[in-house]
């Protein structure tokens, strides 16, 4: 429950902190959630990796959607060499998720130290 | 023990948002491009995007409305002249801002802030060329006049109004994508913008090129392979047509013959580095009523310019009190530029004349200060630019300015060649001040003949072919441009710069320009020929296309009845009026004796087609493989030993000799014992051809357009936001001027009825964004040879099916 709690809470406050702030404040969101609600090291580089991961993801494709995917195409063919813009959307979806899971990696340690 | 796991832990995380928030490691900041909410995502704009939208800006004066049609052309209405100008400014920056920016910059000479010392070469030759100096030059003109002071101020607040405005998300892909963030607008910039025009369009010289051949060949030889005249020129102004006596009577320094026209030279070693590419040129014509259909005058207009994306031209609407216009717009620029209004069409091709020209300075000494003139030594004056380079230290160039102009290339700036210890100073008429905007921003509002005189009396430089035909029947076109009275072969090679008799000696005033106004023939034309014959009294230069002119004329000489439709099948024609006149020579000459199958197989081509380079024509690859072989076997003997740079003669001076004169003295390879004829030279380079010829079928690319791979390249070159292989005939020297990369920019063509009727297409669309159905929405009608009807919306349509979303604008 609490690592769903997390996961949830982790992908809303970042998609609002991100309407104001720069992408980045998905490691800080994350880093505070995992230092708020205690769910062991492993987990919570996976909360915060799966939070924004699909954030992301999900982000991605409905604007994409809305797009018929016409932009996806060229920046795939641009930055990954092939013409896929789901790849590309999962490319997006990891990279966020390792820098949250990492914030909230980061904010379990500091945790666990001071508990 | 966890302490340092976590210190490590945000080490590592803080680590990974650096790589990924710069361009330090990656090539890219791939987080914050990648990140849904700020990067390139935000691009893809939604395919039903809404693009309605209430604004409202302190610096407009009254009420204004954008109603756009299903092309997203907008059409504004506005109650203020400064208002439509602001949105005009704010409509460039809403769909094309990164292209605005991108090439004042690169006018300015400072491409090396954006994408490092890969530009240094470029930004050093622009600030040395003066473009700075121009662009603050013409700004002081413009702004001294209140009037275009004023539509300029407002634009300018416009483009910042949407600058400002921007946030991380709405900023241009290529922003996030490059990694650095859009600057404020300013008058300059526009200024800048009209000098990159200049240099496109009034920047091309052979002076270098010229002066190596000239010391490189025999008199003889010289005036045979860069003639003064072609057999074949028509030129705009029809042969015998009277001239005025000149009024300023140019004198021939007393030394020319020996010091300047002298072949015994050294060769210079100068390039330029970046050329404009002497295919700027274009078509427009006009004609009288009584040669259409509808009684009405038609004007068409497709300027040939690089074709890239986002499109150098973005189509629009402008209606204010007194004018209301509609054309091609310079995103960079207030006005319609090429276009109609309610009374009357205006469109231009190049000039083209010589307004560079070079000079050879004589420094004291090293220190450049003081340089040999009129018996004495006079003060250089100087201006230091500092070039600033994405992560790296400023480079700092000190350039010399002297009564010429700026010293270009000295000791320690060549251009793209080895060291030179030698100084050329460039004389340009676009440094000059002028306030040429004024002549699109007059023509926007012209009602007449003597309106459109009155417009194109300030276009300066470039200097251009105006035509202009008008609903009250009549048609015109002026040479109209500020060009230097010239001796007979001044400034065809570099000059010396010790004495003031080698300097331009005044500038043609302006009724003796030529110009047709309702001529006999009922048609005006120009295709960047020669302006006039040899009867014209003041020097013209060299290095005109000819081929275009003369099938234009022809055309238009023959037609009756003419409907736009016509005008469409004209400006698309892809009849090779070259390879017309050429194949039977090459079929006469070329001995079959010698030819095996395969050779034959294609000579079969060759035989069958029609001299059209439509887009499947695979005799057109035939000949043009031909052709090339045949140049390179007539010339290449003779150019192996000779200075660089130096410039092949033009296809017409080969073709004109080939015609003519069967032991043209080039035919012979100097390399061999015997003497070669033509009937030699066409059957080698045939066989030549057709080892090429084979290849090329093997890879599919036997079909003209295959071979010749159009394309419309992004301004960064990626091939991903660019439109490659385009399945397009055309070519050089056809009406159709599609080439590999360059080409009619914009096709227009206006029947000047009650109610206009007009058609137009470029090769583009009207959104710069990759990410946008817009984008490129045009180029396969473009591709295909079909126009859109132009729509000159009127005030009681705003509520019509035709408007499909609308910006108002107030304060």
């Amino acid at each position: 429950m609490r690592f769903f709690i997390s996961v949830l809470l982790i992908a809303l406050l970042s998609f609002t902190a991100c309407l104001y702030l720069p992408w980045w404040v998905i490691a800080i969101v994350s880093f505070i959630v995992a230092v708020g609600i205690p769910v062991g090291a492993g987990k919570s580089f996976l909360a915060g990796f799966i939070a924004i991961f699909f954030l992301w993801l999900v982000m991605s494709f409905f604007i994409s959607n809305a797009n018929n995917h016409l932009l996806a195409h060229k920046v795939a063919i641009l930055i990954l060499k092939g013409d896929s813009p789901y790849l590309l959307m999962i490319v997006t979806g990891l990279i966020g998720g390792l820098v949250a899971g990492l914030g909230s990696l980061t904010g379990s340690l500091l945790r666990r130290n001071s508990s | 023990m966890r302490i340092v796991l976590s210190v490590l832990c945000a080490f590592v995380t803080a680590a990974l948002i650096y790589v990924l928030n710069t361009k330090t490691i990656l090539p890219a900041a791939l987080g914050s491009f990648l990140s849904p909410q700020q990067g390139f995502w935000q691009n893809a704009e939604a395919a039903d995007k809404n693009f309605s939208a209430d604004l409202k800006f302190a610096d407009l004066k009254g009420k204004a409305s954008v109603y756009f049609d299903e092309k997203l052309i907008p059409h504004v209405f506005a109650e203020q002249e400064t208002d439509a100008y602001f949105i005009q400014g704010y409509l460039h920056a809403k769909f094309r801002l990164w292209q605005m920016e991108l090439q004042t910059l690169s006018a300015a000479g400072r491409a090396s802030e954006v994408v490092g010392d890969i530009a240094l070469n470029h930004d050093r030759e622009f600030r040395r060329l003066g473009m700075v100096f121009a662009a603050e030059n013409s700004l002081k003109e413009m702004e001294a006049d209140p009037k275009i002071k004023s539509i300029c101020d407002a634009y300018t607040k416009g483009v910042n109004a949407y600058i400002n405005a921007l946030t991380e998300s709405t900023m241009p892909l290529e922003y996030k994508l490059i990694g650095y963030k859009p600057e404020q607008w300013s008058n300059f910039k526009t200024a800048l913008f009209l000098k990159l025009m200049s240099n496109d369009l009034a920047g091309h010289d052979m002076d270098f090129e010229s002066t190596n051949a000239q010391s490189y060949f025999t008199k003889a030889d010289y005036n045979l392979l860069y003639p003064l005249l072609q057999d074949s020129l028509d030129p705009i102004i029809p042969k015998g047509t009277k001239y005025l006596p000149p009024t300023i009577k140019t004198v021939i320094p007393a030394n020319a013959d020996s010091v300047y026209f002298n072949n015994t030279k050294n060769a210079l070693a100068v390039q330029e580095n970046e050329k404009p590419d002497p295919a700027n040129g274009s078509n427009n014509w006009a004609v009288s009523g009584s040669k259409t259909k509808n009684g009405a005058p038609i004007l068409c207009n497709d300027p040939h310019l690089g074709l890239n994306l986002p499109s150098i031209w973005y189509e629009m609407q402008i209606s204010v009190p007194g004018s209301n216009a509609y054309g091609a717009t310079f995103p960079g620029s207030p006005a319609v530029i090429i276009g109609f209004n309610d009374s009357c069409a205006f469109g231009f091709t190049n000039g083209g004349r010589d307004v560079r020209d070079y000079y050879e300075i004589k420094f004291k000494d090293d220190s450049r200060k003081e340089y040999w003139f009129n018996n004495a030594w006079k003060p250089a004056t100087f201006r230091i630019e500092e070039i600033k380079i994405a992560g790296k230290a400023s480079f700092m160039d000190t350039v010399a300015y002297t009564i010429f102009g700026p010293v270009m290339y000295d000791k320690s700036f060549t251009g793209g060649r080895k060291t030179s210890n030698k100084n050329y100073a460039v004389t340009w008429s676009a440094h000059k001040a002028s306030n040429d905007l004024k002549a699109f921003y007059l023509l926007d509002y012209a009602k007449n003949y003597t309106d459109y005189v009155e417009a194109v009396s300030n276009l300066k430089t470039p200097g251009q072919n105006c035509v202009f035909a008008c609903k009250n029947g009549d048609i015109a076109l002026r040479t109209q441009g500020e060009w230097p009275a010239k001796w007979k072969g001044q400034g065809d090679f570099v000059m010396p710069g010790t004495d003031s008799s080698y300097m331009w000696q005044g500038i043609i005033p302006q009724n003796e320009i030529p110009f047709q106004y309702n001529p006999v023939r009922a048609f005006v034309s120009s295709a960047n020929q020669k302006p006039a014959d040899s009867t014209y009294p003041y020097y013209l230069g060299k290095e005109y296309p000819v081929a275009r002119g003369l099938l234009i004329n022809k055309k238009l000489m023959a037609m009756q009845q003419i409907t736009p439709q016509d005008m469409m099948a004209m400006q698309t024609d892809n009849y090779n009026i070259y390879a017309a006149e050429l194949i039977p020579v090459f079929l006469k000459n070329v001995d079959v004796t010698v030819l095996n199958n395969a050779e034959i197989k294609y000579l079969n081509i060759l035989r069958s087609w029609n001299s059209r380079n439509d887009a499947d024509a695979t005799g057109a690859t035939v000949y043009d493989l031909w052709y090339k072989n045949f140049k390179t076997a007539v010339y290449d003997d003779e150019f192996a030993a000779a200075p660089q740079p130096i410039a092949l003669p033009f296809e017409s001076t080969l073709i004109e000799a080939t015609l003519r004169d069967s032991a043209y003295k080039f035919f012979d390879d100097i390399n061999t014992p015997q003497k070669e004829t033509l009937k030699d030279i066409a059957t080698a380079s045939f066989k030549r051809a057709v080892v090429t010829l084979i290849k090329t079928e093997a890879d599919g690319k036997l079909p003209w357009a295959k071979f010749k791979d159009t394309h419309i390249s992004h301004l960064t070159k990626a091939e991903a936001f660019s439109r490659m292989h385009l399945p397009v005939g055309g070519g050089t020297n056809m009406i159709n001027a599609v080439k590999e990369d360059h080409g009619p920019s914009w096709r227009m063509i206006v029947s000047l009825t009650a109610t206009t009727e007009a058609y137009g297409v470029y090769p583009g669309g009207q959104s710069g964004n990759p990410g946008s159905r817009f984008y490129d929405n045009f180029i396969d009608q473009w591709v295909a040879g079909k126009y859109y009807p132009l729509w000159m919306m009127t005030a009681a349509e705003k509520t019509g099916s035709k408007v499909k979303w609308t910006m108002n604008f107030s304060n």
